[in-house]
């Protein structure tokens, strides 16, 4: 935990860092793509500390490789691109978002992927979660509701060459019967409740991270592990480590 | 112009421009409530006073030049404010304002500013035409100035019963043909007709060849409606407009609405089929396909909000903010005997009741339902009867809820006098049962308690921690507050039925702290702990030492969704990119940022160019009297923004206590500065204006003592029965707020009159700044003080003005 007097000097650290990538040029090499993503991981594993307990040690390094292969900037409108490695979310039309690297990175690493995976995404959006997945499991299963975004996805997936992913158009409530059960299961579309047929496809020890808030934020995650014996556990991680009551650590 | 009468055209052109800015100040407030998240009245006001001011400001430069073309001046400023209504209208939607990114991108600061421009321009012009003929009138600026009031306090009203009937872009149109007229208006008295008419109609051409689509709503992509909409196969099957909401009903055959907040994942029974009643798009609130079975919705019994229901037998039951009629289907289905249901919209009961009778299975109808349209607040007030359970219903998105942008929405719903109120018409051994969504670290929970428990000292529950449970699933919490104390049976009820569901208690009498966290596991058990801490000796320290705002919510301060505390902002903005964004409150911050570009604005448009001028004034004289015209300014806006929120219960909306405080401020206000120059006129200034701040100080402490009361007893009139209450009630002190002005005025141009531009320009950037300023006082201190800051302005001001030599 910082010091009371590092927090209030704080603003130094954050407020450059709001206004500099207005400065920043365009790169458009893939060299210097692929340098950002590589500043991308190093900031990450470098938060990964203000992460709460289930990330100690640091994000899981798997889930740092996949975003350090992933081109994220093929994944965000053009507009944005200039923004694609920064660690915030970013709009992608049709009132939805990526979610900021940091978020991607916590759910990843809390779904706890293995090569030999089968993972279902409910909210398929820019693919791009879908992607980090591809690249860490042997099959992504996802549904998105909004049909221009699918498309673009679908079209963007195939054309980077992420062949293990399937993408379909329609209503995540009931899963996706024909190739449950799953490993893991990310839904990033929020929702008022769990959709129980969801919580019945996950395989015993498997694990179901949901996270919650508003579209540009994400206040907490919550992680839904079945045991073998088939309980629930449901833990409600907070994305940072925030003590809410001052005197206390 | 003639010395002895006005030009025919004048009173009736000043009364039409008046009647529209004001009209389309309320039409504003309307359109950012639809396409953001808020009605931001008071940056809307600030943005009006600063177009007056500037106004003021260029006339008081040009005064020669614009008074002999006096008439192409007015007809040009006419013009251009019918032009620029409409233009900034369509402009204001497509800036690309976006509040929910504000924590991520500076960008947002400027657009708001833009945004804060944009909506300054048409008022500029408006306020262009009533200066010119206030500056060009002598002896009959009392008519002109009774016409300007009277078309204010016309428009204001006006444009509420102008919602009534049209949608808001239709009643843009009408604004814009009103200010056109005043344009057309001296061309029509002139010999030389057709050809002074080529202004006016080149106008109306211009806007009657817009696009249709120009001027259509453009919401926010974020709101839920929008994000409904984008649902494949989605679609708009109803819209309904009024001035309490732009009502949509959609359907989404293919994914379909499952709306059912904290429902168990270990439920067996899917929601049933819904349509999705939004209003200003958003506030999701669900009509459920109901076919006469009331065993069908078996999913009812597995939500956090199904607890009370556990506890009661055949209860009669309260619904406050019924909407689309699901809490009350599940009132039906869990057993109630009877339901009452309070709906403060007549257009969202017409629509579940007539429109949707089928669909709904005619809940509306039911005979063992009672409608009621009315505020909920005002209902129980002023109700005999009692009921054995009191259910409030959760009516905001959790999106909303969750990204802070309601932080700064006045509810006097969630008060400490309202759960008072509340407890007051529960039978003996009733529970009022509150579900909200939760927030991590929790935050409204907090804040219920810390407020319920308030509430119950307030009505004789000596322990409140023994009338008090709360149960949370992953992501609703439901707090019961019992008329009585919960005894053994109820409190094996309430594990059994958490348990069985999967659901956590976070707090009954006697709760053993391992059983805080057991199902849906926190980082650590925040909810409990804050309860123990709120409901026992660590009150004040707990209050102190946590790092958002969960003190309770008053009718003084009824900002329930404001958390926010300085304390924790600067750690949250460094936390910002290990996911400490979701709890800053941007609700808060877009007012903070609307006082600082007030000031600027009001200092560049206003000020700024009077410097331009090289005069000379007697110094020490100037200096006292621009403090005066300073205060004065910022004391009337601070009772004027009071009065509005402390209007909101009474006339139970916004919208509403905007109309009536802007019409009522401006005509008594006008009629007392009217009076002045005759007031105590044979005493020296000093002597008439310490009269005038003895009596606005004895009002203002009649209306903080008396008012309460007396609205409370007269809650059950009409609309318009209110509306005159109101009225009544603004008359006195606006009367005498209306005077201190124009004294000081009829002093400086005594002593310094080279001063009286500046006169005004102070008062105007004071005004400007004042609006958003009380504003953010209220949220942190409340009405009563907001006013008795004003007050001291006053007797301040009055202190200032120089003794006559």
């Amino acid at each position: 935990m910082r010091s009371p007097r590092a927090v209030r000097r704080s603003w130094l650290l954050w407020l450059p860092g709001m206004l500099l990538p207005l400065l920043a040029p365009a790169q458009e090499t893939d060299d210097a793509w692929a340098e950002r993503r590589a500043a991308l991981v190093r900031e990450l594993r470098a938060d990964a500390r203000y992460a709460g307990d289930l990330v100690d040690g640091g994000f899981l390094p798997e889930v740092l490789r996949a975003i350090a292969v992933v081109p994220r900037h093929e994944f965000v409108p053009e507009g944005e691109r200039a923004y694609a490695y920064a660690n915030r979310p970013l709009p992608i039309g049709h009132g939805q978002t990526i979610s900021q690297p940091y978020i991607v990175a916590l759910m990843t690493h809390l779904v706890r992927p293995q090569p030999d995976h089968v993972v279902l995404e409910v909210g398929t959006g820019s693919g791009y979660q879908a992607a980090i997945l591809a690249t860490l499991v042997d099959h992504v299963y996802t549904i998105e509701i909004v049909e221009p975004l699918l498309q673009e996805a679908t079209a963007r997936l195939e054309r980077l060459g992420y062949d293990n992913v399937t993408t379909r158009l329609g209503d995540g409530y009931h899963g996706w019967e024909e190739h449950a059960p799953f490993d893991a299961i990310v839904v990033t579309a929020a929702a008022s409740h769990v959709p129980p047929p969801l919580v019945r496809q996950l395989k015993p020890g498997g694990r179901m991270v949901i996270p919650v808030g508003g579209r540009f934020v994400t206040q907490e995650l919550l992680l839904i592990e079945k045991t073998a014996e088939g309980e629930l556990v449901t833990r409600q991680v907070a994305p940072v480590r925030f003590v809410p009551l001052t005197g206390e650590h | 112009m003639s010395a002895h009468s006005p030009p025919r055209w004048l009173l009736p052109a000043v009364f039409l421009v008046s009647a529209a800015a004001l009209g389309y100040e309320i039409l504003l407030m309307r359109l950012l409530s639809i396409v953001q998240w808020h009605h931001f009245a008071w940056m809307i006001i600030s943005v009006a006073l600063l177009g007056y001011g500037a106004s003021g400001t260029a006339i008081a430069l040009w005064r020669r030049r614009l008074q002999r073309h006096f008439t192409a001046a007015w007809s040009a400023s006419a013009l251009l404010f019918a032009l620029s209504m409409t233009a900034c209208f369509a402009l204001g939607q497509r800036i690309p304002f976006n509040a929910l990114a504000l924590v991520w991108e500076p960008r947002q600061f400027l657009l708001l500013a833009a945004l804060y421009l944009a909506f300054f321009v048409p008022f500029f012009f408006a306020a262009g035409c009533i200066g010119l003929a206030l500056a060009s009138a002598s002896r009959h600026i009392n008519r002109v100035y009774l016409a300007d009031l009277v078309g204010a306090g016309a428009g204001a009203l006006g444009i509420l019963a102008l919602l009534l009937f049209l949608r808001p872009p239709d009643a843009l149109r009408v604004l814009a043909v009103a200010a056109l007229a005043a344009c057309a208006l001296p061309a029509l008295a002139a010999p030389r007709r057709a050809a002074r008419l080529a202004l006016p109609v080149a106008g109306a051409v211009v806007l009657g060849l817009l696009p249709s689509g120009w001027l259509d709503l453009r919401l926010s992509p974020y709101k839920g409606l929008s994000q409904a909409l984008e649902t494949v196969d989605a679609r708009v099957l109803a819209t309904r407009s009024g001035p309490l909401g732009l009502l949509t009903v959609v359907e989404s055959p293919t994914v379909p609405f499952r709306h059912a907040p904290g429902l168990s994942f270990g439920t067996l029974h899917e929601p049933p089929e819904q349509l999705a009643l939004f209003t200003d798009g958003e506030g999701f609130s669900p009509i459920t396909r109901f076919e006469g079975d009331l065993r069908s919705p078996g999913h009812f019994a597995d939500v956090t909000a199904a607890l009370p229901y556990r506890l009661l037998e055949r209860p009669r039951v309260l619904v406050l903010g019924a909407g689309g009629g699901t809490d009350v289907l599940m009132a039906l289905a869990l057993g109630a005997e009877h339901v009452d249901a309070v709906e403060l919209n007549p257009q969202v009961v017409a629509l579940v009741r007539d429109t949707y009778r089928e669909f709904s299975g005619g809940i509306y109808s039911h005979p063992r339902v009672t409608v009621h349209v009315a505020e909920a607040r005002g209902f129980v007030t002023r109700a005999s009867a009692r009921w054995d359970l009191i259910q409030v219903s959760l009516l905001d998105s959790f999106a909303a809820s969750g990204s802070g942008v309601q932080s700064l929405a006045e509810t006097y719903l969630y008060t400490v006098e309202a759960l008072a109120d509340y407890l007051r018409h529960l039978e003996p051994g009733g529970i009022l049962a509150i579900t909200r969504w939760l927030r991590q670290p929790p935050r409204d929970s907090l804040k219920l308690i810390a407020t319920a428990a308030d509430a119950l000292r307030r009505t004789d529950h000596e322990e409140p921690g023994r009338s008090l449970a709360m149960i949370r699933s992953w992501n609703t919490g439901t707090l019961l507050v019992k008329n009585g104390t919960f005894d053994a049976g109820d409190i094996e009820a309430i594990r059994a039925f958490a348990s069985s569901r999967s659901f956590d208690t976070a707090w009954y009498p006697g709760m053993p702290p391992e059983q805080a966290n057991r199902y849906n596991r926190l980082p650590e058990p925040w909810i409990y702990r804050g309860a123990v801490a709120l409901l026992g000796d660590g009150r004040a320290d707990f209050l102190a030492r946590y790092k958002f705002n969960v003190e309770p919510a008053t009718d003084d301060r009824p900002y329930f969704f404001h958390f926010f505390k300085w304390s924790a902002f600067e750690e949250l903005m460094s936390l910002r990119e290990q996911g400490g964004a979701a709890l800053v409150e941007w609700g808060y911050l877009i007012l903070v940022a609307t006082v600082l570009q007030a000031a600027l604005a009001g200092a560049v448009l206003i000020l700024l160019p009077l410097t331009l001028v090289r005069t000379t004034w007697p110094r020490a004289f100037v200096r006292r009297m621009g403090g005066y015209f300073f205060l004065v300014g910022l004391a009337f806006l601070f009772v004027e923004i009071a009065a509005i929120q402390k209007l909101i219960l009474f006339l139970s909306h916004p919208l509403y206590a905007v109309a009536v405080v802007l019409a009522g401020f401006l005509v008594f206000a006008g009629a007392g500065s009217g009076v002045s120059a005759r007031f105590l006129a044979a005493h020296p200034e000093r002597t008439r204006l310490f009269t005038v701040v003895a009596a606005i100080v004895a009002v203002a402490v009649a209306w903080l003592t008396l008012l309460p009361s007396l609205f409370e007893r007269l809650a059950g009139l009409g609309d318009a029965g209110r509306i005159a209450v109101a009225l009544a009630a603004i008359a006195p002190l606006a009367f005498f707020m209306g005077m201190p002005f124009p004294i000081g005025l009829t002093r400086t141009a005594r002593e310094a009159p080279a001063f009286l531009p500046w006169a005004w320009g102070i008062n105007g950037f004071a005004s400007v700044l004042s609006a958003a300023l009380a504003a953010l006082l209220a949220v942190e201190l409340g009405f009563t003080a907001v006013i008795v800051t004003a007050l001291l302005f006053y007797a301040a001001a009055a202190l200032l003005i120089p003794r006559t030599r």
